[in-house]
């Protein structure tokens, strides 16, 4: 059985991150194998412009940002690329079954596996969308693919729910395309998107947004979408009575939110967090499992692919030590969310392996000034003020391991300032 | 007194330009080009795709190379829908130059190879 | 001339066309939708009942004790996905658990094996089950079946042995003249000698094309909801509460996939085809299925349906020859699954003159699933055709091969939701979100066909509006 030092597991931005750090970390035997015929992940469909200026100061569209880091693979020829493969499972002893149309089903093991597996998109039968299930109905993500990489528009009349940043991308470029957006519907009262997609997306092109509307009833009895009815919800999601609307459309785009993707781990007995639907991890990323990581939108949804790559980086540098080095595992903190905080991350750290802690965190609830306050126990440890915060928007916070003051919990929470 | 959402960065800054052009709200520099821009005359940079023949994918994604003036989106848009492009290409290709004489090409974002 | 034409290819359709192809006589079945499957057989609790329930006497009761027992044999000759994992009648409270010692009464009248569980006994082997739970009637002889198989499977060997099916045509009026029926669709005419009305929640409207008024039929429309497969074990059975006026009421049962299904509500509705799901609806299937398990585990919802039940206004199977060549095969509601084969073994011997063929093939080409296979036979696959090593559907794990497979194969997939149906890419987490676009492009391929064309599921079903790589110049 063939033995690699990394097998990296998707190879999107979270994975080609994880591989290349791997290697500038010393790794020499490492794989990456990608579903898909191309690397590059759901980046390649996203063709808008807006990646990277966190990272390079730039603003690149999706597949751009992809091939400066395929590019950055191609200079480290002796990682190894498997496009086209399919991971059918992994094992606690790390080895994993792929299958792909030139090598058959086959097994490899590994000395450490990062997952990248990304994340899908809610479905209709996920939030229980009411009334008829005709085509027509369909994510924003999957419209993005038939229109960006295939050329299909999938409709004329378009409405969409839910203000994620693909729906709201999907809504200007569908109007580009000919299509008229009647609105948007979110069922929260503010946005789920970005601010700066608001405008360039919705504003410019004079689509309304409506807050705190959602759709009630899907019709299309002949199997395609003819209508459908919003209504607005008052403070408890329930319905106004009086409040509908109704659009005739052909197309009902859901940009309802996205849920990591670990159809490896679940089945591992790897321990999940339940609010981000991705596994627990510690301050190297690595999963209740020993070796086994995990980066990127399977391990939370991002709002930055910046962001992702950092985690991907992170990864794969903690993955390179485990194999070389191995970490240490003897002093783990707990990391808690508490009062306004919709979770953390990372769920633990250990001291002795880090410098610094940063927690990636989300608010649960919008925010035009706050205080971050972190605790460990009882005691206030660091507190600071910042304005506008949103649910929509990853925040992170850094606590300088000198402010650490004992072994206990260490908590955050955000409060009105 | 204009009051702008920055669509610079992520960070989308709320920004007030008031009668005399001073920008306040702001985070960095960029947000004050990006408000007077605005309320002068804004531009947008526009991402689509084009059609490919002989390529692995039959669209090519592409990019203004730099932002064209709003009023001109749905002008450029025609423009990129009768283009047809031969593979291979590769990423940063001039697909159409200076498009409708804006002085803005339209460069490829992705390489596509020959089928 | 047909000698035989069959209205609807439901279940009920499907499993007489099969039984008798093994006559000689030319036989067509017509449905008026894109594919077979497509009312009832294809949104309901998919259980194959033990028959304890039906009042003795009636023909549900006969018919679904008989036809539980002939599953065995069919689902094997059928290749079609069966278990028998048993069910579980649950009683909450006192009044409850006599209910319970009565259904053991019927049970025994009807010639159904069951058993009552302790408390202890009932937490011991399903330990997820509500805590309210006081006592439980464990029927073995339950079971849980792919329905869609079930269906497809019996049409594919029914014309593997002769019979004709023709995909939209739906009847619109029936002539007697002479010695034979003439019945016209949408379309076309056809002349049969002999027709078998199994048109589910349109049986009435069917039987008055040719007879007085004798039955109404009332829709009575089941909501679910799906989980997705997050444990192989949560449930183990079948799990119900004792019945009521209504019903059978919510049940939570795992698939045959290991998905979890929850429902079913029941309204009457007005329309024949009103499918679709409400807030009411499946916010009482919510409610009521806490007195099953304690944790429903909604969060691994990923789809919600609703079928509608051929409620006939005499609450019993009505399958008889009405008038002379006019047989009606209506009011098949539950447990009108579990009744299927009793049903088309009872309609074949009301068939006089048959002549049995010389030869039958009662076994379909056995279904190719990768994920019943060992690596090697996969490998061994792979080597005859290597789009079996190349997955499309990551949620189920299933092969460019395996669809290729369902197109091919007699009464194949031409549409996204027959490919679903058939082999099961958009059944799981994504719903199609990652792999309908591939599942559009094989199907495109395979039935030469422009992928604008290509249909989710009914004619008016398509995908897309424009392709822009035909936009002109």
């Amino acid at each position: 059985m063939k033995e690699y030092e990394l097998v990296v597991i998707g190879g999107g931005s979270a994975g080609l991150a994880a591989a290349l750090s791997a290697y500038d970390n010393g790794l020499r035997s490492i794989l990456i194998i990608e579903k898909e015929d191309y690397l590059g992940g759901i980046l390649l469909q996203c063709i808008h412009n807006g990646f990277g200026l966190q990272t390079f100061k730039k603003e690149l569209t999706g597949p751009q940002y992809a091939s400066l880091f395929i590019d950055k693979l191609k200079e480290r020829p002796e990682i190894e690329v498997k496009t086209s493969t399919f991971v059918m499972s992994i094992s606690l002893n790390k080895e994993i079954c792929y299958s792909s149309s030139v090598e058959g089903y086959n097994v490899i093991k590994a000395k450490a596996i990062v997952t990248s597996t990304g994340c899908g998109e809610r479905s209709a039968g996920a939030i229980s969308l009411p009334g008829d299930r005709p085509s027509g109905v369909l994510t924003a993500g999957l419209a993005q693919k038939y229109l960006n990489i295939d050329g299909y528009l999938v409709g004329k009349k378009v409405f969409i729910l839910g203000s994620g940043d693909i729906g709201l991308i999907m809504a200007r470029r569908m109007t580009l395309e000919g299509a008229k957006v009647l609105g948007v519907a979110e069922l929260m009262p503010y946005s789920n998107g970005l601010n700066r997609n608001i405008v360039q997306c919705l504003n410019d092109y004079d689509i309304p947004l409506y807050l705190s509307h959602t759709v009630k009833q899907v019709v299309g009895k002949k199997g395609h979408v003819e209508k459908i009815i919003i209504a607005q919800v008052d403070s408890s999601m329930k319905y106004i009575e009086g409040s509908e609307k109704e659009f005739e459309c052909d197309t009902l785009l859901l940009s309802v939110g996205l849920l990591p993707n670990n159809p490896l781990l679940v089945p591992l007995g790897v321990k999940m967090n339940p609010k981000t639907r991705g596994p627990l991890v510690d301050e190297s990323l690595q999963t209740s499992i020993d070796g086994i990581f995990a980066c990127g939108n399977s391990l939370h949804v991002h709002d930055l692919v910046d962001f992702v790559s950092l985690e991907g980086y992170k990864a794969g540098r903690n993955a390179a030590k485990y194999v070389l080095s191995g970490l240490d595992a003897s002093s783990y903190i707990n990391i808690e969310n508490k009062t306004c905080v919709n979770y953390v991350l990372p769920n633990k750290v250990n001291v002795n392996n880090i410098e610094d802690i940063t927690i990636s965190f989300r608010v649960s609830r919008p925010f035009k000034t706050s205080q971050i306050n972190v605790y460990q126990g009882e005691t206030l440890i660091k507190k600071i003020r910042k304005p506008y915060m949103l649910p929509a928007e990853m925040e992170t916070i850094t606590i300088s391991k000198d402010l650490l003051i004992n072994k206990e919990n260490i908590s955050l929470e955000v409060v009105d300032a | 007194m204009h009051s702008l959402i920055c669509i610079v960065c992520p960070r989308g800054c709320h920004l007030e330009v008031d009668d005399n052009n001073n920008v306040t709200g702001n985070f960095c520099p960029r947000g004050k080009v990006y408000a007077l821009n605005e309320i002068t005359h804004p531009t947008r940079t526009i991402t689509s795709t084009i059609s490919v023949e002989g390529g692995k994918i039959n669209r090519v994604p592409c990019v203004t190379s730099s932002p064209i003036p709003k009023e001109n989106i749905f002008d450029v848009m025609d423009v990129i829908h009768k283009t047809k492009v031969t593979a291979p290409i590769t990423n940063g290709q001039v697909l159409i130059s200076n498009i409708l004489n804006l002085g803005v090409d339209i460069i490829a974002s992705r390489s596509i190879e020959r089928k | 001339m047909y000698d035989i034409l069959i209205v609807g290819g439901g279940v009920i359709g499907c499993s007489i066309a099969r039984n008798l192809s093994k006559y000689e006589k030319k036989i067509i079945v017509l449905e008026k939708e894109a594919d077979v499957c497509e009312g009832t057989s294809c949104a309901n609790s998919a259980i194959v009942h033990s028959g304890y329930d039906p009042l003795p006497g009636t023909l549900k009761a006969k018919l679904n004790v008989e036809g539980n027992k002939m599953f065995d044999k069919l689902c094997d000759e059928l290749d079609v996905e069966f278990m028998r994992i048993g069910s579980i009648t649950l009683a909450n409270n006192e009044e409850e658990v006599e209910e319970l010692n009565k259904l053991m009464e019927r049970a025994k009248e009807n010639g159904v094996e069951v058993k009552l569980l302790s408390q202890e006994e009932l937490r011991e082997i399903e330990p997820n089950v509500t805590s309210q739970a006081l006592k439980g009637l464990l029927a073995p002889t339950a079971g849980i079946i792919n329905p869609f198989e079930l269906t497809i499977a019996s049409m594919e060997n029914a014309m593997d042995n002769g019979v004709e099916l023709a995909l939209n045509q739906e009847v619109k009026s029936i002539e007697r003249k002479d010695n034979k029926f003439i019945v016209h669709t949408q379309n076309k005419v056809y002349e049969t000698k002999m027709i078998i009305n199994a048109s589910g929640v349109y049986a009435d409207i069917v039987n008055e094309m040719v007879n007085e008024h004798s039955f109404d039929i009332i829709p009575r429309r089941g909501e679910y909801s799906i989980l997705d497969h997050f444990s192989m074990d949560y449930v183990k059975h079948t799990l119900f509460n004792v019945p009521s006026a209504k019903g059978k009421g919510v049940l939570f049962s795992p698939t045959t996939h290991f998905n979890y299904l929850i429902g079913p509500s029941a309204d009457f509705v007005d329309e024949r085809d009103d499918v679709s799901t409400s807030i009411k609806g499946l916010s009482e299937i919510k409610n009521q299925v806490l007195r099953l398990v304690d944790d429903p585990q909604y969060p691994q919802q990923i789809r919600t349906f609703s079928g509608l039940r051929a409620y006939s206004d005499n609450n019993d199977f009505i399958i008889e020859e009405t008038s002379p060549s006019f047989i009606n095969v209506a009011g098949i509601q539950s447990p009108g699954l579990a009744s299927s084969p009793a049903i088309a073994k009872m309609v074949e011997d009301m068939i006089k003159d048959k002549k049995l063929k010389e030869s039958w093939n009662p076994r379909r080409r056995k279904a190719v699933k990768l994920s019943r296979m060992s690596l090697e036979e996969k490998n061994e696959l792979v080597k005859k055709d290597k789009s079996f090593g190349h997955i499309v559907c990551r949620c189920e794990k299933v092969s460019e091969g395996e669809i290729v497979d369902v197109i091919r194969r007699n009464c194949g997939a031409t549409t996204v939701k027959g490919v679903k149906k058939r082999i099961r890419p958009g059944m799981g987490k994504c719903q199609g979100g990652f792999c309908q676009e591939e599942v559009v492009r094989i199907l495109a391929r395979e039935l030469n066909k422009d992928p604008m064309d290509i249909l989710y599921s009914t004619s008016e079903s398509h995908l897309f509006v424009k392709d822009l790589n035909k936009e002109e110049n």
